[in-house]
Protein backbone atom coordinates (compact mmCIF):
# COMPACT_ATOMS: atom_id res chain seq x y z
CA UNK A 1 0.00 0.00 0.00
CA UNK A 2 1.72 3.36 -1.12
CA UNK A 3 2.41 6.25 1.01
CA UNK A 4 0.03 8.63 -1.14
CA UNK A 5 -3.62 6.72 -0.65
CA UNK A 6 -5.79 7.82 2.41
CA UNK A 7 -6.68 6.17 4.88
CA UNK A 8 -9.33 2.88 4.21
CA UNK A 9 -12.25 2.28 6.16
CA UNK A 10 -14.24 -0.69 5.46
CA UNK A 11 -18.17 -0.12 4.56
CA UNK A 12 -21.00 -1.87 6.09
CA UNK A 13 -24.62 -1.13 4.49
CA UNK A 14 -28.45 -2.33 6.64
CA UNK A 15 -30.44 -2.98 3.76
CA UNK A 16 -33.49 -2.92 5.79
CA UNK A 17 -34.16 -0.98 9.39
CA UNK A 18 -33.62 -4.33 12.23
CA UNK A 19 -31.48 -6.32 10.02
CA UNK A 20 -27.57 -6.50 10.58
CA UNK A 21 -25.11 -4.11 8.31
CA UNK A 22 -23.28 -6.25 6.06
CA UNK A 23 -19.94 -5.67 4.68
CA UNK A 24 -20.22 -3.87 1.04
CA UNK A 25 -16.79 -3.03 0.38
CA UNK A 26 -14.19 -0.51 1.17
CA UNK A 27 -13.44 3.54 0.13
CA UNK A 28 -10.77 5.79 0.95
CA UNK A 29 -10.83 8.92 2.60
CA UNK A 30 -9.17 11.36 4.84
CA UNK A 31 -11.69 11.42 7.88
CA UNK A 32 -15.17 9.80 9.21
CA UNK A 33 -17.52 12.48 7.23
CA UNK A 34 -16.50 11.99 3.39
CA UNK A 35 -15.79 8.76 4.23
CA UNK A 36 -19.58 8.53 4.94
CA UNK A 37 -20.18 10.56 2.10
CA UNK A 38 -17.57 8.17 -0.14
CA UNK A 39 -19.57 5.50 0.71
CA UNK A 40 -22.93 6.53 0.60
CA UNK A 41 -21.83 7.56 -3.14
CA UNK A 42 -20.77 4.34 -4.33
CA UNK A 43 -22.43 1.41 -2.29
CA UNK A 44 -25.72 2.84 -1.97
CA UNK A 45 -26.61 4.12 -5.84
CA UNK A 46 -29.43 1.74 -6.23
CA UNK A 47 -30.91 1.85 -3.06
CA UNK A 48 -28.96 -0.52 -1.25
CA UNK A 49 -29.90 0.68 2.05
CA UNK A 50 -31.04 2.45 5.04
CA UNK A 51 -27.93 2.57 7.15
CA UNK A 52 -24.08 2.86 6.53
CA UNK A 53 -21.29 2.37 9.12
CA UNK A 54 -18.18 3.26 8.16
CA UNK A 55 -15.21 1.46 10.26
CA UNK A 56 -11.40 2.69 10.09
CA UNK A 57 -9.63 -0.32 9.17
CA UNK A 58 -6.91 -0.55 11.57
CA UNK A 59 -10.27 -1.00 13.71
CA UNK A 60 -11.17 -4.09 12.29
CA UNK A 61 -8.88 -7.19 14.06
CA UNK A 62 -9.81 -10.46 11.80
CA UNK A 63 -8.77 -13.87 12.80
CA UNK A 64 -5.53 -15.08 10.91
CA UNK A 65 -6.13 -18.06 8.18
CA UNK A 66 -3.31 -19.33 9.47
CA UNK A 67 -5.24 -20.65 13.09
CA UNK A 68 -8.09 -21.45 10.91
CA UNK A 69 -7.56 -25.28 11.99
CA UNK A 70 -7.59 -24.62 15.56
CA UNK A 71 -10.53 -22.31 15.57
CA UNK A 72 -13.01 -23.65 13.29
CA UNK A 73 -12.39 -27.28 12.79
CA UNK A 74 -13.42 -28.62 16.03
CA UNK A 75 -17.11 -27.10 15.80
CA UNK A 76 -17.05 -29.23 12.81
CA UNK A 77 -18.26 -32.39 14.41
CA UNK A 78 -20.03 -31.69 17.04
CA UNK A 79 -23.53 -32.55 15.95
CA UNK A 80 -24.76 -32.16 19.15
CA UNK A 81 -24.44 -28.52 19.24
CA UNK A 82 -27.34 -27.80 16.57
CA UNK A 83 -31.01 -28.17 17.60
CA UNK A 84 -31.91 -30.25 14.99
CA UNK A 85 -29.96 -33.52 16.57
CA UNK A 86 -32.48 -33.63 19.17
CA UNK A 87 -36.05 -35.28 18.86
CA UNK A 88 -38.84 -33.46 21.03
CA UNK A 89 -40.40 -35.92 23.49
CA UNK A 90 -44.04 -36.81 22.24
CA UNK A 91 -45.29 -34.79 25.13
CA UNK A 92 -43.50 -31.19 24.79
CA UNK A 93 -44.50 -30.83 20.62
CA UNK A 94 -46.06 -27.44 22.01
CA UNK A 95 -43.13 -26.08 23.61
CA UNK B 1 -28.25 20.77 -17.49
CA UNK B 2 -24.64 22.92 -18.33
CA UNK B 3 -23.99 22.11 -14.84
CA UNK B 4 -24.80 18.65 -15.11
CA UNK B 5 -22.76 18.24 -18.38
CA UNK B 6 -19.81 20.00 -16.81
CA UNK B 7 -19.86 17.56 -13.87
CA UNK B 8 -19.73 14.64 -16.15
CA UNK B 9 -16.90 16.06 -17.52
CA UNK B 10 -15.22 14.82 -14.45
CA UNK B 11 -16.03 11.22 -14.90
CA UNK B 12 -12.55 9.14 -15.12
CA UNK B 13 -10.65 12.44 -14.78
CA UNK B 14 -11.68 12.50 -10.66
CA UNK B 15 -8.98 12.84 -8.31
CA UNK B 16 -9.89 9.90 -6.49
CA UNK B 17 -11.74 6.66 -7.39
CA UNK B 18 -14.38 8.07 -4.73
CA UNK B 19 -14.55 11.85 -5.80
CA UNK B 20 -14.67 10.47 -9.61
CA UNK B 21 -17.93 8.65 -8.65
CA UNK B 22 -19.56 11.25 -6.05
CA UNK B 23 -18.89 13.97 -9.44
CA UNK B 24 -20.61 11.77 -11.91
CA UNK B 25 -23.89 11.29 -9.39
CA UNK B 26 -24.12 15.42 -8.79
CA UNK B 27 -24.30 15.67 -12.76
CA UNK B 28 -26.87 12.98 -13.31
CA UNK B 29 -28.96 14.31 -10.37
CA UNK B 30 -28.96 17.57 -12.13
CA UNK B 31 -29.76 15.86 -15.25
CA UNK B 32 -32.64 14.26 -13.64
CA UNK B 33 -33.56 17.74 -12.20
CA UNK B 34 -33.41 19.13 -15.63
CA UNK B 35 -35.53 16.44 -17.17
CA UNK B 36 -38.53 16.69 -14.58
CA UNK B 37 -38.20 20.81 -15.79
CA UNK B 38 -37.73 19.91 -19.76
CA UNK B 39 -40.86 17.81 -19.54
CA UNK B 40 -42.49 19.48 -17.88
CA UNK B 41 -41.52 22.78 -20.14
CA UNK B 42 -42.87 21.00 -22.75
CA UNK B 43 -46.15 19.78 -21.40
CA UNK B 44 -47.27 23.66 -20.88
CA UNK B 45 -46.07 24.78 -24.27
CA UNK B 46 -48.67 22.18 -25.36
CA UNK B 47 -47.10 21.31 -28.64
CA UNK B 48 -46.21 17.90 -28.79
CA UNK B 49 -42.46 18.80 -27.99
CA UNK B 50 -40.65 16.59 -25.17
CA UNK B 51 -37.40 16.96 -22.39
CA UNK B 52 -35.15 16.08 -25.65
CA UNK B 53 -36.11 19.02 -27.79
CA UNK B 54 -35.64 21.37 -25.33
CA UNK B 55 -32.36 19.92 -24.45
CA UNK B 56 -31.10 18.60 -27.79
CA UNK B 57 -32.80 21.13 -30.42
CA UNK B 58 -32.01 24.75 -28.72
CA UNK B 59 -29.52 26.71 -29.94
CA UNK B 60 -26.93 28.85 -27.36
CA UNK B 61 -29.47 32.38 -27.62
CA UNK B 62 -32.16 29.77 -26.73
CA UNK B 63 -30.29 28.60 -23.21
CA UNK B 64 -31.40 30.72 -19.99
CA UNK B 65 -28.90 29.29 -17.97
CA UNK B 66 -26.49 31.35 -15.23
CA UNK B 67 -22.73 31.96 -16.70
CA UNK B 68 -21.89 30.28 -13.70
CA UNK B 69 -23.04 27.05 -14.51
CA UNK B 70 -20.99 27.45 -18.10
CA UNK B 71 -17.29 27.73 -16.37
CA UNK B 72 -14.84 25.60 -16.95
CA UNK B 73 -14.04 22.83 -14.69
CA UNK B 74 -10.71 23.87 -13.61
CA UNK B 75 -9.19 22.17 -11.03
CA UNK B 76 -10.95 20.13 -7.70
CA UNK B 77 -11.04 23.57 -6.09
CA UNK B 78 -12.82 25.76 -8.90
CA UNK B 79 -15.33 22.89 -9.16
CA UNK B 80 -16.30 22.87 -5.69
CA UNK B 81 -16.72 26.25 -5.76
CA UNK B 82 -19.12 26.26 -8.15
CA UNK B 83 -21.05 23.79 -6.69
CA UNK B 84 -20.79 25.59 -3.49
CA UNK B 85 -22.44 28.82 -4.58
CA UNK B 86 -24.82 27.01 -6.91
CA UNK B 87 -26.18 24.31 -4.35
CA UNK B 88 -26.63 26.94 -2.00
CA UNK B 89 -28.66 29.05 -3.77
CA UNK B 90 -30.38 26.10 -5.05
CA UNK B 91 -31.01 25.18 -1.32
CA UNK B 92 -32.92 28.01 -0.54
CA UNK B 93 -35.09 28.35 -4.14
CA UNK B 94 -36.02 25.13 -4.01
CA UNK B 95 -37.17 25.12 -0.30
CA UNK B 96 -39.22 28.37 -1.32
CA UNK B 97 -40.44 26.64 -4.26
CA UNK B 98 -41.86 23.99 -2.48
CA UNK B 99 -44.76 25.85 -1.13
CA UNK B 100 -45.58 27.27 -5.42
CA UNK B 101 -48.91 27.67 -6.49
CA UNK B 102 -47.94 25.17 -9.24
CA UNK B 103 -48.20 21.53 -8.00
CA UNK B 104 -45.45 20.24 -10.92
CA UNK B 105 -43.07 22.67 -9.44
CA UNK B 106 -44.09 22.46 -5.89
CA UNK B 107 -43.61 18.25 -6.07
CA UNK B 108 -40.48 18.67 -7.86
CA UNK B 109 -38.92 20.99 -5.47
CA UNK B 110 -39.42 18.47 -2.20
CA UNK B 111 -38.44 15.72 -4.39
CA UNK B 112 -34.80 18.14 -5.80
CA UNK B 113 -34.14 19.69 -2.85
CA UNK B 114 -32.93 16.50 -1.14
CA UNK B 115 -30.44 15.69 -4.01
CA UNK B 116 -29.38 19.54 -3.64
CA UNK B 117 -28.53 19.65 0.09
CA UNK B 118 -26.18 16.25 -0.56
CA UNK B 119 -24.53 18.59 -3.07
CA UNK B 120 -24.28 21.30 -0.97
CA UNK B 121 -23.07 19.22 1.97
CA UNK B 122 -20.49 18.03 -0.14
CA UNK B 123 -19.14 21.28 -1.38
CA UNK B 124 -19.26 22.34 1.90
CA UNK B 125 -16.78 19.61 3.55
CA UNK B 126 -14.43 20.14 0.63
CA UNK B 127 -14.29 23.85 1.02
CA UNK B 128 -13.96 23.39 5.03
CA UNK B 129 -10.90 20.57 4.06
CA UNK B 130 -9.51 22.36 1.24
CA UNK B 131 -9.71 25.46 2.94
CA UNK B 132 -7.90 24.33 6.56
CA UNK B 133 -5.93 22.39 4.80
CA UNK B 134 -2.51 21.94 3.54
CA UNK B 135 -1.31 25.45 2.19
CA UNK B 136 -1.23 24.16 -1.31
CA UNK B 137 -4.83 23.10 -0.52
CA UNK B 138 -5.52 26.41 1.10
CA UNK B 139 -4.09 28.66 -2.01
CA UNK B 140 -5.64 26.64 -4.51
CA UNK B 141 -9.29 26.55 -3.04
CA UNK B 142 -9.20 30.02 -2.33
CA UNK B 143 -8.04 30.69 -6.29
CA UNK B 144 -11.21 28.94 -7.50
CA UNK B 145 -13.48 30.57 -5.15
CA UNK B 146 -12.10 34.25 -6.10
CA UNK B 147 -12.10 33.53 -9.81
CA UNK B 148 -16.03 32.58 -9.86
CA UNK B 149 -17.09 34.99 -6.76
CA UNK B 150 -18.95 37.58 -8.49
CA UNK B 151 -20.25 34.87 -10.73
CA UNK B 152 -23.16 34.53 -7.95
CA UNK B 153 -24.77 37.79 -8.47
CA UNK B 154 -26.38 36.51 -11.51
CA UNK B 155 -28.40 34.01 -9.71
CA UNK B 156 -30.75 36.80 -7.97
CA UNK B 157 -31.47 38.70 -11.49
CA UNK B 158 -35.05 38.64 -12.35
CA UNK B 159 -37.12 39.51 -15.40
CA UNK B 160 -40.48 40.61 -16.49
CA UNK B 161 -41.37 36.77 -16.85
CA UNK B 162 -40.07 36.04 -13.50
CA UNK B 163 -42.25 38.31 -12.17
CA UNK B 164 -45.16 37.90 -13.38
CA UNK B 165 -44.69 34.47 -12.12
CA UNK B 166 -43.57 35.39 -8.43
CA UNK B 167 -46.81 37.87 -8.93
CA UNK B 168 -48.48 34.45 -9.29
CA UNK B 169 -46.67 32.86 -6.93
CA UNK B 170 -45.60 29.81 -9.10
CA UNK B 171 -41.92 31.43 -8.74
CA UNK B 172 -40.09 33.02 -6.15
CA UNK B 173 -37.49 36.21 -5.73
CA UNK B 174 -34.33 34.97 -5.33
CA UNK B 175 -33.40 38.07 -3.90
CA UNK B 176 -35.77 37.30 -0.59
CA UNK B 177 -33.18 34.89 0.56
CA UNK B 178 -30.33 36.48 -0.77
CA UNK B 179 -29.16 37.71 2.78
CA UNK B 180 -29.47 34.36 4.21
CA UNK B 181 -27.62 32.85 1.30
CA UNK B 182 -24.42 35.44 1.51
CA UNK B 183 -24.25 34.90 5.56
CA UNK B 184 -23.92 31.14 4.76
CA UNK B 185 -21.48 31.34 1.99
CA UNK B 186 -19.21 34.21 5.00
CA UNK B 187 -19.70 31.53 7.91
CA UNK B 188 -18.39 28.18 5.32
CA UNK B 189 -15.61 30.60 4.30
CA UNK B 190 -14.84 31.19 7.94
CA UNK B 191 -14.99 28.05 8.32
CA UNK B 192 -12.64 27.27 5.82
CA UNK B 193 -10.20 30.00 7.19
CA UNK B 194 -10.30 31.08 3.81
CA UNK B 195 -11.07 34.83 2.73
CA UNK B 196 -13.94 36.51 1.36
CA UNK B 197 -13.15 37.79 -2.03
CA UNK B 198 -13.17 40.99 -4.09
CA UNK B 199 -15.82 41.56 -6.30
CA UNK B 200 -14.62 41.32 -9.96
CA UNK B 201 -16.36 40.96 -13.59
CA UNK B 202 -19.89 40.26 -12.45
CA UNK B 203 -21.39 38.44 -15.51
CA UNK B 204 -24.49 39.02 -16.52
CA UNK B 205 -26.84 38.23 -19.38
CA UNK B 206 -27.83 34.70 -19.40
CA UNK B 207 -31.22 34.80 -18.74
CA UNK B 208 -31.51 36.53 -22.42
CA UNK B 209 -29.50 34.44 -23.90
CA UNK B 210 -26.35 36.17 -23.80
CA UNK B 211 -23.52 33.72 -23.10
CA UNK B 212 -19.83 33.46 -22.26
CA UNK B 213 -17.83 31.77 -24.62
CA UNK B 214 -18.06 28.54 -23.38
CA UNK B 215 -21.94 27.29 -23.99
CA UNK B 216 -20.72 26.88 -27.40
CA UNK B 217 -18.81 24.07 -26.85
CA UNK B 218 -21.26 22.72 -24.53
CA UNK B 219 -23.60 22.47 -26.84
CA UNK B 220 -21.59 21.21 -29.69
CA UNK B 221 -20.72 18.44 -27.66
CA UNK B 222 -23.96 17.75 -26.01
CA UNK B 223 -25.92 18.38 -28.90
CA UNK B 224 -23.67 16.60 -31.54
CA UNK B 225 -25.17 12.97 -31.62
CA UNK B 226 -28.80 14.19 -31.85
CA UNK B 227 -27.57 17.20 -34.41
CA UNK B 228 -25.67 14.57 -36.82
CA UNK B 229 -27.89 11.37 -36.69
CA UNK B 230 -31.62 13.06 -36.04
CA UNK B 231 -33.64 9.50 -36.16
CA UNK B 232 -31.09 7.90 -34.07
CA UNK B 233 -32.80 5.24 -31.75
CA UNK B 234 -31.39 3.03 -28.77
Amino acid sequence: MSDNQLPLWEVFIQSKPGLPHKHAGSVHAADAEMALQNARDLYTRRNEGTSIWVVHASAIIASNPGDNDSFFDPSDDKVYRHPTFYEMPEGAKHI
Amino acid sequence: MILGHRMSQWSSKGPILEEDIAMSNIGLDLFGQCRMMFSYAAEVEGQGKTEDDWAYKRPEREFYNVILAEQPNGHFGTTIARQLLFSLWANFMYRELMSSNDQTIAAFATKSIKEIKYHLRHASQWLIRLGDGTPESHQKMQEGLSSLWSYRHELFDIDEVDETLIAAAIAVDPNQFKEEYENRLKELIAEATLQIPEEGYRAKGGKEGIHSEHLGHILSEFQYLVRAYPDAKW
